[in-house]
């Protein structure tokens, strides 16, 4: 796939979401220190544990920086 | 699941009767500050104009506001995350819902669709840029004949031009799932409708 090719289908993805089904973000909030502790663990498989969460973080940008941050601070605090 | 030792002695010390209660209020405030302290540095690299004592005093207003959070809700905590992950998630949300409406204060919002002329500018082939234009320009014609007005303003402002979906809950008077709930259906709308006009690829799965 060409760089074009890719700009058009992120535009896309950008405006249309995720084609799979999702988490709300209620729900995401909810699963969000889980899925985040199972990503910190060695080997740990979070998308499988939490399914729908993913595609709620590609979809819903405001989620998706919640969850980088936490993430990110969980990984400082225990570093 | 039952919550590590570490996590149980938190849920034990904060219980309305425990002698550590005091304590451990305190040190949760603490807990709670630093998270809030962190994600407040963090985000104020993209938002230049905010000033040091507004941040301080930001952070220190989410950390409080994630405190009641936390101790109205210890009976949601089901022991799946140690306790501090658990909490630092509602101090790191305080802080940044927080930043994102201090950022937008006294902004319109946008409500033009002009995003799509600069979503249609690229680079490409002559062939790359008709593929392009044909995609957008067939979501453009959708967002207007197959959305509710409702569904159309959430998209425009939330998808379209990137409006924080905190900003526009505020602005509205709703709640962030809400306003996602309201664009996951306008988005589910857009494919269903760009997908009977001939673009498979947008099918969605499952």
């Amino acid at each position: 796939m060409n760089s074009e090719t890719s700009n058009t289908r992120n535009a896309a993805a950008r405006l249309l979401g995720p084609a799979g089904p999702e988490l709300s973000c209620d729900e995401c909030f909810a699963e969000l220190d889980r899925y985040v502790e199972i990503e910190l663990t060695a080997g740990g498989d979070a998308d499988s544990a939490v399914p729908g969460m993913r595609a709620h973080l590609d979809g819903c940008p405001a989620c998706r920086e919640d969850h980088e941050s936490l993430r990110e601070y969980v990984a400082k605090a225990a570093g | 699941m039952a919550p590590d030792a570490e996590s149980q002695r938190w849920l034990r010390d904060l219980e309305d009767d425990s002698p550590e209660r005091h304590d451990a209020v305190a040190a949760l405030h603490q807990l709670l500050l630093r998270a809030t302290r962190f994600e407040v540095r963090r985000r104020s690299a993209v938002h230049p104009h905010l000033r040091g004592d507004d941040l301080d005093d930001l952070a220190t207003q989410a950390a409080d506001d994630a405190l009641l959070a936390v101790l109205s809700k210890l009976d949601d905590y089901r022991g799946e995350s140690r306790f501090t992950t658990w909490a630092y998630k509602f101090g790191l949300f305080e802080a940044a819902v927080k930043i994102r409406k201090r950022a937008w204060q006294g902004r319109e919002l946008p409500v033009s669709d002009d995003t799509w002329a600069l979503l249609s500018t690229g680079t490409g082939t002559p062939a790359e840029e008709a593929e392009r234009s044909e995609l957008l320009g067939a979501i453009a014609t959708a967002v207007d004949t197959a959305l509710s007005p409702r569904q159309r303003e959430v998209f425009v402002a939330l998808a379209l031009n990137g409006v924080p979906i905190d900003v526009l809950a505020e602005r509205w008077g709703s709640t962030r799932g809400a306003l996602y709930k309201m664009l996951h259906d306008a988005r589910r709308k857009l494919r269903q409708e760009l997908v009977a006009q001939g673009f498979d690829e947008l099918r969605e799965d499952g």
